[in-house]
Formats: structure tokens, C-alpha cells, sequence
């Protein structure tokens, strides 16, 4: 049993300054988690060297991993740091903020973009208004299960940080608002719009810009279908494409 | 007067749903949030949503479904609403389908329903183990598709700071701070909705996430705002114990066939099946935890020697789990490492949810014309004990009905928030400024974090599932204490920029305000009724205490009033979950 848990966390006091890493040791205790350690920092906010510092700044809201705020790289592994289990990493942990995204302070970052994507993919059911019309569409257990899959994506950002093709030089939106718009092509009241989603990621930084790396599949902490999902997409764009090719007038 | 605008707080299940309704209506909104509202705190819930769907063929009834919410909590809640909300309860499941929320199916394609705590017919509408998620997800792609259209406009990552006041004393808008930039403004509106959740971080350790605090309803308490029945606080049975939270173990899992136990003589003992003959693991919540803390702390009969007794689903097909339970059972295996199919899981009641909240009107309107509450933070569905799966649907309803409602209000106001003199927002907006300074001046030698673990361990204690009159006055010296020595904390970040730190201790005031409720409603209050028990005061007093408890904040401290329940539709009778009658 180790006496100390040993971090090694890369802090930075605002978006353009500069970075540096810091180091901390606390008395072990069995059954710690990443973030219940930060916990414990910020009560006494002092480094291994013995000298007084900030208390780290992160983010994290339901410490079940359903929220997806904590995400970070951890021990050069993007995950959820609520459900990073001290007992099963090897010291010292290394703590460093998502590289694909502005860093706010320390190892909060800001992923708008990714809510922008949504935005962009019309991630929605084109519903006429939030009052009551009665029943809604049937859909068999099977589908369910399939669209279940990918509606617990969390937006958390660990297949973009994963994704080799998501970087400055380029604009590709990633694999999860791509897995949104198989979902929402899926439902029977969805599906009406679906060309405007196809629309969408025909564009660039679309379907096209992936380079089919298969990491988004690996580093997703809730493994959604993430790669069958943008092969079903290459279908459904291919069959659009001729379709409106045929359809031209 | 189309150029109106409604300002909510909270993007969970009420605010979303207030925004949807507001919006589509043709009035912008602003929307605050502590944090992006896809990540809000409604996602938490696991088990499901209760409508009378009747898709079982069990003849059940919107009807029965009021009386169960009634009678499960105790007939603290005001019925006409409680009516309402089932009445509604279908459509809006109806409405969450069309949205595409991934309802668990029948084999016909209908939605399926499961069993849940205090009733007898099954009621919950589901998605795999993680209905809450997605139900704000739902709602969350909805209000996008309104943002894409410029009817929105978000503010995530702002923290509401106080309602602004005119002179008149109506609420013209908000102040709030920019996390990152920890500016403070000021932002006018016709109306106000607060949906900003519960408040279990005063408990230190509760299934909530840590954005719930309390915050927003502390402050505004403190601005004139009642806050009722605060003694009602939920724990939940099943709660496994964390050094940083106690996780959630959903309902669902009795629901589904989860069997409590622990051993006694040796082998054994199913408490709840044998006390509970008539609901036997599906008894209510209170009641539930209860009978565990007896089991546990009383007859110290608790797996080995701690507080803690098995939830066993191993007696469960594994592959019907998974389906049914999926989520909620990998949450149990990733935190503790042990798989629930396999091996039963090691639980203990905690702090869960808040049936009281801010006092509000039949209209959602609190004593402050012009700002609203829905959600958690009201107080009007649950009486004094919630029963399972009717939280979504209370957030989700009263976000519904606040706003129809709050659009009917601004239609008859006589002059708009832009009308109103500027001065009245820099003076608020300057009073912020002020507590914000001096709290980045504060020098001391307390630490702010250390307070808060002594303030959730002093209500774990003294304001727990059990409660003595001597441990509540123990536990209402021991928040003034906190509170004496709050002004004494020292500060250990006092940087400009995304500082949590000043956050954390703006909001330990407001907890440690709306903990003086907590405990001095639950000391006044010598009865037993709902999640409220005090052995010394074993049965409920109606003639007494069938009574709301509205505190009013003062300078000295909370005072407390109380006003009669409408007990309109169904007469109170006895609570009993032990026999075939009981829950009628």
C-alpha cells in the first residue's frame, strides 16, 4: 500500500499564460477517486515542496460519469476523472487539461464547440410545439436499443482529443454530433428532416474529414457505436447524393 | 409588447421545459446556468417518470396516481396541484416521445413501465437506467433548435447572484457572475424563473451533484422570498457511500426485483418483506430508510458491523439487468469495483432529495411579483416524503405550467423592465460587487472546505433520517458557530480569474442561511409525518401539524409561520404500508 498519492498536474492560471506542472502528495487513503483527491488538495492547497499554492481548478458536476464536465487526460488516457479509481492508476498520476480545447484555468477547458456542432447538425426532432398531441410514434424494443446507444453520448470531448483529424488545421466536427445525426435520422418523426442533417455534414469539416483512425470509438467512456455510426452515414449520404443526383431537374 | 423578455436560471428539466413553453410562445429568453445545461443536474436521475399510461392492462388511473402522491407524502401537499400534475402526466410523456427520447418499449412498440416505490400498479416510464439524462437531453435538443434561431440566448458558466428589485418591490431581472471572467452584471426582465434544483450539498455528502447547493433559493430567501417546509428532506434508501458523494442506487433496482437484506442469526433477513407484508421492498422512501437505520444503527445489525445492508438483484436474470438496469449497475461496478449481478450491493440511506422549497403560488409566482420558481427548488408536488419517479415528473410539470404562466403575467404588467430606471439595476448590481470584494479580502485562518465537511457532518447527524429536539438544538448552535466562524475564513486563491474558490464561499453562506431552516423547522415541528421522524413524537399530529411551515428570513434569524394545507379532494387518513389496505 502506498504511503502518498502523488500527483503531477499541469496548471495554467488562464487561457494565454503560460503552463507549468506542479507537484502534490497526499496521505493515501484507499477507495479515492480523481476528483475526491482534488477534494482533499484544495482543502490544504500545498505542493510537494511544502510551498503554499492555488487550489487546482477543474470542472465536475455528478461524479457518476453521466455528466461527462470532469474530463481530462489522465495518466496520458482521456477519461472521466470522477470515475478514475486512485487504487488502479500508477504514480505518480498525471493530470494534464484537454489538448483540443481552449484551457480556461488549470484543467477546466471550454468545449462550446462541441454544443455549436449540435447546433450545426440540427441535433433535434423537428416537434411543432411542447404541448400535448397525444401518443407519440411507435418504435419497436430493437430500435430502441440501438438509439439508446447513441443518446447516452455525453458530450464529454474524449473522441475529439482522441481523433488525430480533429486539430488546429482542421475543421472536422468530430465523430459524436456525427453519431447525433444517425440518431435523430433514426426516429420515425426525425427521419422527415433528415436530408437537412446530411446536408450538414456533406460540408467541410463533415463526414468527409474523417480519416477513419477508429480512435473516437476506443477513448468513448460510453461506448457509443461511434465508427459504425459514420459508415452508416457514408451510406446514407452516398444514397442521398444519388438520389438527388436522379432527382435533379 | 412582443420585445418582452423572461429570464430563467437552471437548465434542467424545469427550466428547459419553462424556456420551451415561453419561447414558442414568440418571448426571448435568457438562460443561466452554472454549467453547459446539457450537463445539469436533472441527468442524475435514474429510474423513470410516473404517468398513469396504463399500457399494462392493470386499469390504472391518473386518479390513483393522485391518490398514491398524496398519501405517500403524507397529505403535507396542497391537492389541487398534486391533481393537476398526474392529470397532466401522460402528455407530457407523450411529449418527451415525440422530442425522441429513447423510452424503454412494449413488444407492440408502446412504452413500457416498471414498478417503483409506494404503488401498486406499474407507472414509470423508463429509458434503460438512465431516464433522467435522457429526458434533458431531449428537452436540451429542443431548446437548441431555439437557440440556433436567436429566440435563446444562453449563459452557461454564470452564476445568479440576486433578483433585482424595484421600488415597487417587483422583479425586474437578475444580477449574476461570469465564472470565467468573474464579472458581475445585470440583466433586465419581465419575469424571473428560478429552476435551479436542490439543495443536498448542505448535507456535505448526498446523491446531488455539487452544482446543488442551495445557492439561488438562500439568496433570494434572504431577499423576501418564504421558503417551505424545509424539514422535509428525502433520503434515499439505497445510496452507496463515497468519500466524495454517496451515488445513487436507483429505485428501479427494488422496483425490478431488488431484495433488501442482511444477516441475522446467521442467516438472512429480509426486514422489509417481513415488516412490510403489503409493499414489502417497494415500500416507500421514508419509510425504507428508516427501517435500515433501525436495522443498522439500533440493532447494530448491519454487514459487518457498519451501516450498511445488502441490495441483492443476483437472484435476476443477468442479461434482464443489463437491459433494464444497464446504466445504474455500471455505476455500482466502476466505483466499487464489484459486479451487481454477481454480488449483492452494499447500501445505506443518504441525503437525496428536497420536498421543500421556495414557497410559491398555485401560478409558481413567489411573494416577489415577477420571479418564479419551478422545479426541486419550489415546494408545492410532495409533501412531505416524494414518492419515486415523480420528481422528472414534477420538474418537468411545473416547468410546463410556470410558463403559460409567467407569459400571463407580463401581458398584464402596465410598464416593461426596459422602462424602469437604470439605478435600480446599478445599485443592485453595486451591492454584489461589494459582497463579492470583501469576500476576496477576506484574511482569516478558516478554510472554507473544512467548514462545509463540519456543516454536512453536524446535519447528517442532528438532521438526519431519525431526530431528537436535543441534537436539533445542537445542530442550530453548531450552523451559528459555522456561521461566526465563516467571517473568519482565509482565502487561499485570490486571483481575478475563474476562481472557484470565492464561488464556493459565496455559496457556503446561503447553505449555511437555508441549514437554520432546515433544523429549526424540524425542531418546531413535534410530530412524525413523511421523511420527518422524531421517536419522541411518533405519530402524526393533523390537528396540530397539518400545516405548511413557511420560514421568512430575518436579520436574527429565520421565523417561522404556518398555513393550512388544502386538503380539498381526498381526506387525510392514516399512512400504514404494513397492510393489504393501506395505500387504498
Amino acid at each position: 500500500m502506498p504511503e502518498y498519492i502523488h500527483l503531477k498536474i499541469k496548471r495554467q492560471d488562464g487561457p494565454n499564460e503560460p503552463s507549468r506542472w506542479e507537484e502534490f502528495k497526499l496521505p493515501y487513503k484507499p477507495n479515492m477517486n480523481v476528483v475526491s483527491v482534488l477534494m482533499e488538495l484544495r482543502k490544504n492547497p500545498v505542493n510537494a515542496h511544502g510551498q503554499k499554492t492555488t487550489p487546482v481548478v477543474w470542472d465536475c458536476t455528478c461524479l457518476e460519469e453521466v455528466c461527462g464536465a470532469c474530463t481530462m487526460i489522465i495518466n496520458n488516457k482521456v477519461r472521466q476523472a470522477c470515475s478514475a479509481l486512485i487504487d488502479q492508476l500508477s504514480q505518480p498520476i498525471i493530470l494534464r487539461p484537454l489538448t483540443k480545447f481552449p484551457v480556461v484555468r488549470d484543467l477546466q477547458v471550454d468545449r462550446q464547440i462541441m454544443f455549436e456542432h449540435l447546433k450545426q447538425v440540427k441535433a433535434w426532432v423537428n416537434i411543432d410545439g411542447a404541448f400535448d398531441l397525444g401518443r407519440g410514434p411507435r418504435m419497436s424494443e430493437h430500435d430502441r436499443k440501438v438509439a439508446y446507444q447513441l443518446s447516452r453520448c455525453m458530450t464529454c470531448g474524449c473522441c475529439m482529443e482522441a481523433c488525430p483529424n480533429v486539430n488546429s488545421k482542421s475543421d472536422f466536427i468530430g465523430a459524436a454530433p456525427l453519431a447525433q445525426v444517425r440518431l435523430f435520422n433514426m426516429h420515425p418523426l426525425g427521419k422527415m428532416d433528415k436530408n437537412q442533417r446530411l446536408d450538414a455534414i456533406m460540408t467541410k469539416g463533415g463526414l468527409v474529414d474523417c480519416g477513419n483512425s477508429q480512435n473516437c470509438v476506443m477513448a468513448c467512456p460510453k461506448n457509443v457505436p461511434l465508427t459504425t455510426s459514420i459508415a452508416d452515414l457514408n451510406r446514407q449520404t452516398t444514397l442521398y447524393s444519388f438520389s438527388r443526383w436522379f432527382n435533379r431537374e | 409588447m412582443a420585445s418582452q423578455k423572461v429570464i430563467v436560471v437552471g437548465g434542467g428539466l424545469a427550466g428547459l421545459m419553462a424556456t420551451l413553453r415561453i419561447v414558442e410562445k414568440g418571448y426571448k429568453v435568457d438562460l443561466f446556468s452554472l454549467v453547459p445545461v446539457k450537463r445539469s443536474h436533472s441527468l442524475c436521475a435514474q429510474g423513470g417518470i410516473n404517468a398513469a399510461l396504463d399500457t399494462k392492462g392493470e386499469g390504472d388511473s391518473t386518479e390513483q396516481h393522485f391518490y398514491d402522491t398524496i398519501y405517500g407524502g403524507d397529505f403535507l401537499a396542497d391537492q389541487p396541484p398534486v391533481k393537476d400534475m398526474c392529470d397532466n402526466a401522460p402528455g407530457i410523456i407523450y411529449l418527451y416521445d415525440r422530442m425522441g427520447v429513447v423510452f424503454s418499449r412494449t413488444p407492440e412498440g408502446l412504452l413500457d413501465l416498471r414498478l417503483f416505490g409506494g404503488v401498486k400498479k406499474r407507472r414509470t416510464a423508463f429509458a434503460g437506467g438512465t431516464t433522467g439524462q435522457q429526458l434533458l437531453y431531449g428537452l436540451d435538443s429542443q431548446v437548441r433548435k431555439f437557440e440556433a434561431q436567436g429566440l435563446v440566448t444562453k449563459y452557461e458558466g454564470w452564476e445568479f447572484l440576486s433578483a433585482v428589485i424595484d421600488d415597487q418591490g417587483v422583479c425586474r431581472g437578475i444580477t449574476a457572475q461570469d465564472l470565467a471572467s468573474m464579472e458581475i452584471h445585470s440583466f433586465a426582465a419581465d419575469a424571473v424563473v428560478l429552476a435551479t434544483g436542490g439543495a443536498g450539498m448542505i448535507y456535505g455528502r448526498s446523491t446531488n451533484s455539487i452544482i446543488c447547493t442551495g445557492a439561488a433559493a438562500g439568496r433570494v430567501f434572504q431577499q423576501g422570498v418564504e421558503f417551505a417546509n424545509g424539514e422535509f428532506v428525502q433520503f434515499h434508501p439505497t445510496g452507496m457511500l463515497g468519500d466524495d458523494k454517496t451515488r445513487l442506487m436507483s429505485e428501479a433496482s427494488r422496483g425490478e426485483g431488488g431484495r433488501v437484506w442482511t444477516y441475522k442469526d446467521g442467516k438472512p433477513w429480509y426486514f422489509l418483506e417481513e415488516w412490510y407484508p403489503a409493499y414489502g421492498n417497494l415500500v416507500p422512501r421514508d419509510i425504507a430508510s428508516r427501517a435500515i437505520y433501525k436495522v443498522c444503527v439500533e440493532m447494530g445489525l448491519g454487514i459487518d458491523g457498519k451501516n450498511q445492508v445488502y441490495l441483492d438483484l443476483t437472484h435476476k436474470d443477468p442479461e434482464f439487468l443489463t437491459n433494464r438496469l444497464g446504466g445504474i449497475l455500471e455505476i455500482y461496478q466502476q466505483f466499487t469495483g464489484e459486479d451487481p449481478r454477481k454480488v449483492p450491493m452494499r447500501i445505506f440511506p443518504a441525503p437525496h432529495y428536497f420536498m421543500g422549497g421556495m414557497h410559491v403560488d398555485w401560478n409558481h409566482m413567489t411573494a416577489i411579483p415577477g420571479l418564479f420558481a419551478a422545479g426541486e427548488c419550489d415546494h408545492m408536488y410532495h409533501g412531505a416524503n416524494r414518492l419515486g419517479a415523480n420528481s422528472l415528473l414534477s420538474a418537468s410539470y411545473s416547468g410546463y405550467v410556470v410558463g403559460p404562466k409567467v407569459i400571463e403575467y407580463i401581458k398584464g404588467l402596465d410598464r416593461s423592465a426596459t422602462d424602469v430606471s437604470q439605478s435600480i439595476f446599478d445599485r443592485e448590481r453595486q451591492r454584489q460587487v461589494e459582497i463579492d470584494e470583501a469576500v476576496y479580502r477576506m484574511d482569516g485562518n478558516e478554510d472554507p472546505f473544512i467548514l462545509h465537511d463540519e456543516l454536512g457532518d453536524n446535519m447528517m447527524t442532528n438532521v438526519g433520517v431519525v431526530r431528537y429536539n436535543k441534537n436539533l438544538e445542537l445542530a442550530d448552535a453548531k450552523i451559528q458557530e459555522l456561521m461566526e466562524r465563516y467571517k473568519n475564513i482565509k482565502l487561499s486563491d485570490t486571483r481575478p480569474w475563474a476562481n472557484q474558490t470565492v464561488m464556493f464561499v459565496k455559496q457556503l453562506w446561503h447553505m449555511l442561511e437555508l441549514a437554520r431552516v432546515i433544523a429549526l423547522g424540524a425542531l418546531n415541528r413535534n410530530e412524525s409525518r413523511g421523511a420527518h421522524y422524531k421517536p419522541d413524537y411518533p405519530e402524526r399530529n393533523d390537528e396540530e401539524w397539518l400545516k405548511t411551515t413557511r420560514a421568512r428570513w430575518t436579520p436574527d434569524g429565520p421565523k417561522f409561520e404556518y398555513s393550512d394545507v388544502d386538503i380539498s379532494l381526498i381526506k387525510p387518513v392514516q399512512r400504514r404500508y404494513d397492510v393489504a389496505g393501506g395505500g387504498k
